[in-house]
């Protein structure tokens, strides 16, 4: 009698620890799959909005990260951090990092080479003038008001210049017009001298606008990688506190 | 009824003697350094490289460089606001310049500043600078700490730092609300040591009732925005900013009676220890202070509140009422959304993923019955402090953008009933003040 109680119990014993180790390797097995401790799995907070791989957000605000000069995206997480750029959701997750670590997740995005979407905003959709004016501002820059061409610190193919400039395409439109209307308020700083803030106060809202357009129809090429100089030195009344490279060409 | 011929007259006598004895009272209580003897400074030439290095770790100790600087200023020039439901208070600028900051201030000066709350020039400072813990520090280490302050570069923030008067409402603004302020809630005093008990937790005690101030946030605050005592943890609504400072000696918030004091000290130390991550507010504490604290003080501190909250009597806030009793649709929401948002990272039963993601099921962040920082932890997301004990934190993404408040009180309240958990529900209202308060 007893030994047959004591079998009973051994047999539902045998049970319970069965269900509980499959249980348990399902679990572990699930983990295995899906987790990888690397700095992917570390910046899940990042890509929730700038897209997986931080190839740009699904809204058409947030902008690509991928790809981007790791300088140039360290330098945007301190100047969160130290209150030159304002978006509560950025600065919260950075607070609390380290400049090492801030410098590890640039690295991280400005590793990753994606291919890029062809432009968000096609040509057709505006008027032949907006876009002339866009396009000549983009290269050649207004002369009569003392402004460079985009090309002259972005890039030739405006692919940003390393190590802390960066690209202006393959950008949302809506996202261009807000920094470049956040440098214009004063929202938007980078570090003095801040060249862009002398661009952008050079010139009417119209042509922000339209040179803000003119990049969002531009398609990438087909080598999106930032280039490693720029082509020719900039004047001496530009000096940019962010990018101190780009004066350093002066004779 | 009829009174004597010179009642009233009387009576007005009385009350005008009350209220000037009054006022005499406040006035006398105001300023009480310039009747009482005052401990002389400890070294009254030039510092001593010691002193100096002494103070820099007191400065870290009490974290103050993280409230005297303001976003891309210069490290203790102050300016960084402080919303208070009585107006807004500026730091000041802690730094030698002789315009804005203690340029002329002498040790003294200092001295007065924390013992008695207290400007070099006599104005009452108002309780936004927690002189209600600064009093207790001792006249030795108030000396360190200006020696340390004296030697940082003079600085000025970019622009001029408004004055309480004029940044305070109406009429908390007024040297004479201070005063009374002060009178009801302020005396200088000094730390005593307890004889019976070792030097460890003594150590502690003044540390997290003094320069730590621990309380500042850990206490509840009262309707004139005071803070509990010095030696009050019982958990506390940061007002404005929106989070819980649990308390820290209940079993049910953070349960230190049951911790290791290696374990308690670690959370100090690296921001997170096995059962517990300090986010928000803590999170800035943790960077910006107790991970440079010297390893002595964090075990002295986790040894001195280990003992307050294993001797902790005070029940805590606890509404049988309101257990769990939510609609089966609002239940299934919460737990469709788990799936959807919650369960790579933080795992199907709730056990999280060592090392990385936080366990769930068991957390006693996810019972507080205020379910104020849950809210913020969904909303916001955030990272965990990197620091030298743990610097490459895994975070967690915001929620704000892609989750409706119905959404995130579902999913909290399925997170406050699953796995044996039997908290409050978390409403949809709750979620809307917050997401309201603190925008994107």
């Amino acid at each position: 009698m007893h030994i047959a109680k004591f079998l009973l119990k051994l047999g539902k014993l045998a049970w319970l620890i069965s269900i509980a180790s499959v249980f348990y390797g399902s679990q572990a097995w699930g983990q295995g799959k899906s987790f990888k401790d690397d700095m992917a799995e570390r910046t899940r907070a990042c890509t929730a909005c700038h897209g997986e791989q931080g190839r740009a957000g699904p809204d058409g605000y947030y902008p690509r990260l991928a790809g981007k000069p790791a300088g140039y995206l360290f330098n945007q997480l301190k100047n969160f951090q130290e209150g030159k750029r304002h978006y509560n959701l950025m600065t919260r997750l950075v607070d609390p990092l380290s400049d090492a670590y801030l410098q590890e997740i640039a690295q991280h995005f400005a590793n990753l080479n994606l291919p890029y979407p062809a432009p968000a905003m096609q040509s057709e959709r505006v008027s032949a003038q907006v876009l002339k004016r866009g396009k000549q501002l983009a290269l050649e820059g207004d002369a009569a008001k003392d402004v460079p061409a985009c090309t002259a610190c972005h890039g030739a193919k405006l692919t940003g210049v390393q190590a802390h400039v960066p690209g202006l395409l393959g950008l949302p439109l809506d996202y261009l017009n807000a920094q470049l209307g956040a440098w214009q308020t004063h929202q938007r700083k980078a570090r003095q001298p801040d060249c862009m803030k002398e661009v952008v106060a050079r010139l009417p809202s119209d042509d922000l606008v339209a040179v803000a357009t003119w990049l969002s129809t531009q398609y990438m090429p087909s080598d999106s990688s930032p280039a490693s100089k720029i082509s020719a030195s900039l004047k001496a009344s530009w000096q940019c506190g962010s990018a101190p490279e780009l004066s350093k060409l002066q004779p | 009824m009829m009174f004597p011929q010179n009642f009233w007259r009387n009576m007005a006598w009385l009350w005008l003697t009350v209220a000037v004895l009054l006022v005499l009272a406040i006035v006398l209580d105001n300023h009480r350094d310039l009747w009482e003897t005052q401990p002389r400074p400890q070294n009254t030439y030039t510092p001593l490289a010691t002193q100096i290095s002494q103070g820099q770790t007191l400065l870290q100790i009490g974290n103050c460089m993280d409230c005297h600087t303001e976003r891309g200023q210069p490290m203790g020039a102050g300016g960084r606001a402080f919303e208070t439901p009585f107006g807004r208070v500026y730091s000041s600028n802690i730094t030698p310049d002789l315009a804005q900051g203690l340029g002329t201030w002498q040790a003294d000066d200092f001295w007065r500043a924390l013992h008695y709350g207290k400007s070099k020039d006599g104005r009452l400072l108002t309780p936004v600078f927690p002189y209600k813990h600064t009093t207790l520090i001792t006249r030795q280490d108030s000396d360190a700490m200006f020696a340390a302050l004296k030697t940082l570069a003079a600085e000025k923030t970019q622009k001029p730092i408004p004055k309480v008067s004029e940044s305070l409402d109406w009429p908390y603004n007024s040297g004479v609300a201070i005063a009374i302020w002060r009178s009801l809630f302020f005396s200088a005093g000094t730390y005593k040591p307890q004889d019976t008990k070792s030097n460890e937790w003594n150590r502690g005690a003044y540390l997290a009732q003094g320069l730590g101030h621990c309380a500042a946030c850990h206490s509840p605050r009262n309707a004139w925005g005071a803070s509990g005592e010095v030696n009050d943890f019982s958990g506390g609504l940061m007002p404005l900013v929106n989070w819980y400072a649990p308390s820290l000696v209940s079993v049910q918030e953070t349960g230190l009676a049951q911790q290791s004091i290696t374990e308690i000290a670690l959370l100090l130390k690296s921001g997170r220890n096995a059962t517990a991550i300090a986010s928000g507010p803590m999170a800035e504490v943790v960077k910006h202070s107790t991970q440079h604290w010297p390893e002595a003080d964090l075990r002295a501190v986790a040894t001195y509140l280990k003992e307050e909250a294993q001797t902790y009597t005070g029940s805590p806030p606890f509404n049988k009422a309101s257990i769990l009793k939510s609609s089966g649709q609002f239940l299934s929401l919460g737990s469709k959304i788990y799936e959807q948002h919650c369960e790579q990272c933080h795992q199907a039963q709730g056990q999280g993923i060592a090392n990385a993601y936080p366990a769930l099921a068991q957390n006693r962040a996810i019972l507080l019955s205020d379910p104020t920082n849950l809210v913020q932890a969904v909303l916001y997301g955030g990272y965990p402090a990197a620091t030298a004990h743990h610097p490459r934190p895994f975070g967690m993404p915001p929620f704000i953008l892609t989750l409706e408040d119905r959404e995130i009180a579902a999913v909290l309240t399925h997170l406050r009933s699953q796995w044996g958990h039997q908290a409050s529900e978390v409403t949809p209202l709750q979620v809307n003040r917050i997401r309201a308060l603190q925008g994107r």
